[in-house]
């Protein structure tokens, strides 16, 4: 956050719309600066090392610009974009349920805490070529084996999650019968917040960077074939036009999706995270 | 076993309750300890410091399960429980009103509220979150709760503790008058005897620990008679039955 102490949060407060408009737009405004300079800079070290191999700011637009034109660009973005979205919700959900139930039960963590080491430190690459041995490349196992690179991740952040769970709000629960929906709702989510929050954010900078290389291995289509595509080419201004628009789409969904879904999550704090 | 639709009071029957510690010491908390709460009376379990109240409590709540010998729930109209926790706890990421929504059945869910949060003060303050409390309101918001669910039985442990006096007699007054208007059987922990005098029908005295009742102290007076003047005399009276007690 930029300004902890703006002060004008309340919920309520008298300067209402327009003070809250500004103090949300000003972390959109500092990366937006922030990302100039580095254009900038970049820019002039092109210019100061002409090079086929490290074209400036201006041809990677044009480049973009005609992906975006002819279509391949949104294309192979919304291909790279679906995989990952899809791998990011199997490895958490699939991740969270099995750190939590670590978390829970202390034989159970006993017995299976050393798999979760194994897999922790197996290469992700081993994981991607044998699932496409194994199950052949398909969509199914490239995602598989995206999802299976990031849960032992999610596992031991959740796993620290479920210790910290405060028994006190469980036998809450269980004297007033809430039911399993409730009690998953309102009393175990908010209090792994954190954690899913934690889990999520290294989560998907992990994941597209592991996408990009199952699709370079296995797939007809996605960034990362584009990408393999115009490594054959020796074509840089294209490589790095797929990279920026991925970082940026990605950059997108942090400012406009994460980041409101956290502050939302944590508004009942007196002061949000 | 009763027959159906019978009054059944609150019987406690338990043998014995033993903790056992990280280093393998092993403490008996409770031992041979049974009375009964009857159907609408408020009793007042009163025992010295650590001699197993709130152990007792979390046994009847069905949060310990691991004592010897048995009890017995009423069961006038609904079987729920509700129960007052020595801290308020109330879910920090919901208000108010949701912390006491939360806790009702579904049949119960969008009863109106007003005339609780009213009596209890805190109808300004449904839709703030408990941090935005107070402890003194965040114990009304607890009490609400309880009462909310129209039980069929009351737990409360130590409710008023670690207040100033003052705010302490006005939620005890709170707590009587939603007592009043619905009484339920209720049975409330605490070390502090004029509280128990003030607030109960009947007062089961424990031993230190392991628990057991010493004896029960029976108080027939109405509430509303209960004036300065009487509770010294009930004080008295208190301290002849059970001598070097409290
Ligand atoms: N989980 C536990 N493990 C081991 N011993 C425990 C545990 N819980 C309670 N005890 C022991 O049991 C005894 C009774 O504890 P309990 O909390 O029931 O006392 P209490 O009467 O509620 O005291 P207070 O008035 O201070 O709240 C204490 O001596 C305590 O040390
Ligand atoms: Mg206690």
């Amino acid at each position: 956050m930029t300004a902890p102490d703006t002060g004008d949060r309340t919920p309520g407060a008298a300067a209402g719309s327009q003070s809250s408009l500004a103090t949300a737009l000003t972390p959109v405004l500092t990366v937006a600066v922030s990302l100039l300079g580095l254009c900038l800079l970049w820019g002039f070290a092109a210019n100061a090392w002409p090079s086929r191999a490290f074209p400036g700011p201006g041809q990677v637009w044009q480049v973009l610009l005609a992906e975006a034109a002819s279509g391949d660009l949104f294309y192979h973005l919304g291909a790279t974009l679906g995989r990952v979205a899809a791998a990011y919700v199997i490895a958490m959900v699939v991740g969270s349920v099995i750190g939590v139930a670590l978390g829970s039960y202390r034989s159970a963590d006993r017995f299976f805490s050393p798999w979760v080491i194994l897999f922790l430190n197996i290469p992700a690459l081993v994981v991607i070529v044998l699932a496409y041995i194994w199950f052949g490349l398909n969509e199914a196992a490239a995602i598989g084996a995206v999802a299976v690179n990031k849960i032992p991740n999610v596992v031991v952040t959740m796993r620290e999650g479920a210790r910290a769970l405060d028994p006190n709000y469980a036998e809450m629960a269980a004297v007033y019968r809430f039911g399993l929906l409730d009690r998953i709702r309102h009393v175990l989510l908010p209090q792994l917040q954190p954690y899913l929050a934690a889990a999520s954010r290294s989560g998907i900078a992990l994941i597209w960077k592991i996408v990009l290389v199952v699709e370079l291995l296995g797939r007809s289509n996605g960034v990362g074939f584009q990408i393999y595509l115009y490594f054959q080419l020796f074509d840089v201004a294209a490589i790095l036009a797929y990279t920026l628009a991925f970082v940026a789409v990605m950059l997108v969904i942090e400012l406009l999706v994460v980041q409101p879904v956290e502050r939302h999550a944590t508004r009942w704090r007196r002061r949000p995270a | 076993m009763q027959p159906v639709g019978a009054v059944v009071p609150l019987r406690v029957d338990i043998a014995e309750k033993t903790f056992r510690s990280a280093q393998g010491v092993s403490i008996t908390a409770l031992q041979d300890l049974s009375f009964e709460v009857r159907q609408g009376e408020f009793a007042c379990l009163l025992g010295p410091s650590g001699c197993g109240k709130t152990t007792t409590l979390r046994i009847l709540l069905g949060l310990d399960k691991d004592f010897s010998g048995s009890f017995q729930l009423p069961e006038g109209g609904s079987n729920r429980i509700a129960a007052v926790f020595q801290e308020p706890i109330l879910l920090p990421w919901r208000t108010v009103e949701q912390n006491v929504r939360l806790a009702l059945p579904k049949s119960l869910r969008t009863k109106n509220l007003d005339g609780l949060f009213d009596t209890l003060g805190l109808a300004g303050m449904r839709s703030l979150y408990p941090a935005e409390l107070s402890l003194g309101l965040a114990r009304r918001a607890a009490l609400a709760r309880a009462f909310a669910t129209e039980p069929a039985v009351l737990f409360l442990d130590e409710p008023f503790a670690s207040l100033d006096e003052r705010t302490a007699e006005r939620l005890r007054h709170l707590l009587l008058t939603v007592w009043s208007a619905r009484p339920t059987t209720a049975l409330m922990v605490t070390h502090n005897l004029r509280e128990a005098l003030m607030l109960s029908d009947r007062i089961i005295v424990l031993a230190q620990r392991p628990a057991h009742v010493l004896g029960m102290f029976d108080v027939r007076l109405p509430r509303h008679y209960r004036n300065p003047q009487v509770m010294s005399d009930l004080l008295r009276s208190f301290h002849q039955k059970f001598p070097g007690v409290v």
